[in-house]
């Protein structure tokens, strides 16, 4: 049987609004990173070279959220480029951090911080990829996970659907032997209505989740409030907890605006 | 047989030299967990545990006694029908592929602590894994030649049921050995007695004495004391039938607003038993791997099937799972699929406890039309 040299996929890294701690993920699968060079031509990637080949490309990983005209303008660009889109990290996904700003007047942001705020040109709000362009699988996580990376960019080149699981951080703590710091300890944990994927990380050493995968997939916000409630947090905390990197994410948004309407009378 | 407390060391030497793995419960973060024990000194002397809906605290006691506790978040299902296991890995060859499974000579288990529900719940599992067409050949290389040591209860816990579903707080069957912990008039001592003949052979080199009326009594006592304690109860009467003609009951829907659907009671369940299995390939497509791990019914991926997802709400799942713990699986397996231990109602974020929802059906008894 005669063998026929397949040409290997093309991959770009796309950077937009965003800390590069998710395309760092990338360089960090030191162990892999071999192997992963051997079966794919990086295409783009400008965190690691500056040498880039021309589009189009098989598959891009986009990070970061689109929070200025011409980053809304650009992501076309890239979608157009690209055969498969993978978002990945909070920012691409929900907004990221910097989505905070959704909840404020950003005019009075850059009044306040800027010398001469009439150069900024900034969109009201920081945005996921997917309210732009046609996503094909996003990838949580603040950072990403290297593991769930290599199992996406590992089921691509297989063809194979990812094993990326929708479910609780709890599942990863029961499996893992976790003991519930919730339950064992009295600490407000956000695991129950986030997607796993970071292997229970901080319940493991302890601390409550900080939900950085964001919201699972049936997330009963409201019924773990009530709860945390009765560990001692006031709506206050709860709107803090609710509002970190996945603040914007559809879930953990409609909780924290909720919880706004409830006020924070009993703050603490 | 009496054997005082010191003969706990003997009993991990005779387990040792019979070259057991010996796992056993700890303290660990805050719980009293199972983990694989190097000496008696790793057991929770002087530990005990305070439990309720959504609420476990690991406590000092005032004595020194060393199964002074219920259960904790882990069952021995961790062991038996472990959380993650690769199943084989293939490799490609010339010809086509290579498989190897994973087959590495393990030493046999032995279970020191396990309570009277945990020995139904093993029992159940059994029914699950190795009777019937199919049989789990992981479980039952693990299951097989198991040694267990248990205990029976002195107290009950906040979340007990055991007597509801009478299936303790008394060893009745499936050990190898039974201690009963005994602390009394400055006696610490355990009576022990044996379900097996490799049990009796164990127990004759403890160094105990014949137990005495006194003590035998006190050992009793203690059983009857757990008793008068359960935390919870149970109606078992009619439950199976009671749950079948309310499928459309309105508490359905109250429970689904506070489940989190976070799977927590599955995982700590001793009889749940669903698992995954997932396929993982190299990044150079020159190798694969089939893993098995557990999964749960809460998840939407787990009644995923083509074309769609089965059980959409998390009323449905609820639905499914308190209904087959306590009335499908009679069908199923011939026996309650619950032992009442108690851990998904202490285990459960936001305190959802599967007695107060069954009585509250109960209370309300209102059949769906059919």
């Amino acid at each position: 049987m005669a063998v026929v040299e397949k040409s290997k996929p093309k991959i770009a890294v796309w950077k937009f609004a965003s800390c590069d701690g998710c395309q760092l993920s990338l360089l960090n699968c030191e162990d892999e990173l071999l192997n992963l060079l051997g079966e794919v031509e990086i295409g783009y990637f400008l965190e690691a070279s500056r040498a880039t080949v021309e589009g189009p490309y098989d598959l891009s990983l986009v990070e970061g959220s689109i929070t200025t005209p011409h980053d809304a303008e650009r992501i076309h660009s890239v979608r157009r480029r690209s055969r498969h889109l993978v978002t990945i990290g909070a920012c691409a996904t929900a907004g990221g951090i910097q989505a905070l700003r959704n909840f404020q007047d950003v005019e009075e942001f850059t009044s306040i911080v800027y010398a001469s705020p009439q150069y900024i040109s900034t969109l009201r709000k920081s945005t996921a990829i997917a309210d732009h362009v046609k996503v094909d699988l996003e990838l949580r996580g603040c950072p990403i996970d290297k593991g769930q990376l290599l199992e996406v960019i590992g089921a691509f080149l297989a063809g194979r659907k990812p094993g990326i699981p929708s479910h609780s951080v709890c599942l990863e703590c029961k499996r893992q032997g976790t003991v519930c710091v919730m339950v064992a300890h009295g600490t407000p944990c956000l695991g129950p209505v986030t997607q796993a994927g970071c292997r229970a990380l901080c319940p493991s050493y302890s601390r409550g989740c900080f939900g950085c995968f964001g919201p699972m997939e049936s997330p009963n916000t409201a019924s773990l409030s009530d709860r945390w409630r009765q560990l001692g947090e006031g709506n206050h905390n709860l709107i803090r907890a609710f509002r970190t990197f996945n603040a914007y994410a559809d879930a953990f948004r409609k909780e924290s605006e909720a919880l706004e309407v409830l006020g924070t009378r009993d703050a603490r | 047989m009496v054997v005082v407390a010191e003969g706990l060391d003997r009993l991990f030497e005779a387990l040792r030299r019979r070259e057991f793995t010996v796992v056993g419960p700890t303290v660990r973060d805050g719980a009293i967990v199972y983990d694989e024990l190097e000496s008696a000194a790793d057991l929770p002397t002087g530990w005990t545990d305070e439990q309720d809906g959504g609420h476990y605290r690991l406590e000092r006691r005032d004595d020194e006694a060393v199964f002074g506790y219920v259960v904790g978040p882990h069952s021995w299902k961790r062991y038996l029908h472990p959380p993650f296991l690769r199943l084989w890995r293939a490799e490609k060859r010339d010809d086509g592929f290579q498989v190897a499974r994973d087959e590495a000579p393990r030493k046999p288990y032995a279970f020191l602590g396990v309570r009277s529900c945990e020995l139904h719940a093993i029992a159940i599992q059994d029914r699950v894994f190795l009777e019937g067409e199919h049989v789990d050949p992981i479980y039952r290389e693990r299951r097989e030649n198991a040694f267990i040591v248990a205990v029976n209860c002195g107290q009950a816990g906040g979340t007990c049921f055991c007597v509801s579903m009478n299936t303790g707080p008394k060893a009745s069957q499936g050990f190898d050995l039974a201690l009963t912990e005994v602390l009394e008039d400055g006696r610490h001592y355990f009576v022990v007695e044996s379900g097996s003949d490799r049990g009796a052979e164990l127990l004759a080199e403890l160094g105990g004495s014949e137990a005495t009326e006194v003590e035998l009594t006190a050992a009793e006592v203690a059983v009857k004391n757990a008793v008068g304690q359960m935390g919870r109860s149970l109606e078992t009467e009619g439950l199976k039938e009671l749950l079948y003609r309310n499928y459309e009951h309105p508490r359905w829907d109250q429970v689904a607003e506070r489940c989190l659907a976070c799977t927590n009671c599955t995982m700590v369940c001793p009889t749940c038993f669903c698992s995954s299995v997932e396929d993982v390939s190299d990044l150079d497509g020159e190798g694969a791997e089939r893993w098995r791990t557990w999964d749960s019914c809460f998840s939407g991926e787990f009644s995923y099937i083509h074309g769609g997802n089965v059980r959409q709400t998390v009323k449905s799942r609820y639905r499914q799972w308190m209904t087959h713990k306590l009335a499908t699986w009679y069908d199923q397996f011939g026996s309650s699929g619950c032992v009442g231990c108690g851990r998904c109602i202490t285990w459960c974020p936001v305190a959802i406890d599967i007695t107060e929802e069954a009585a509250a059906i109960r209370l309300d008894d209102r059949p769906s039309e059919q």
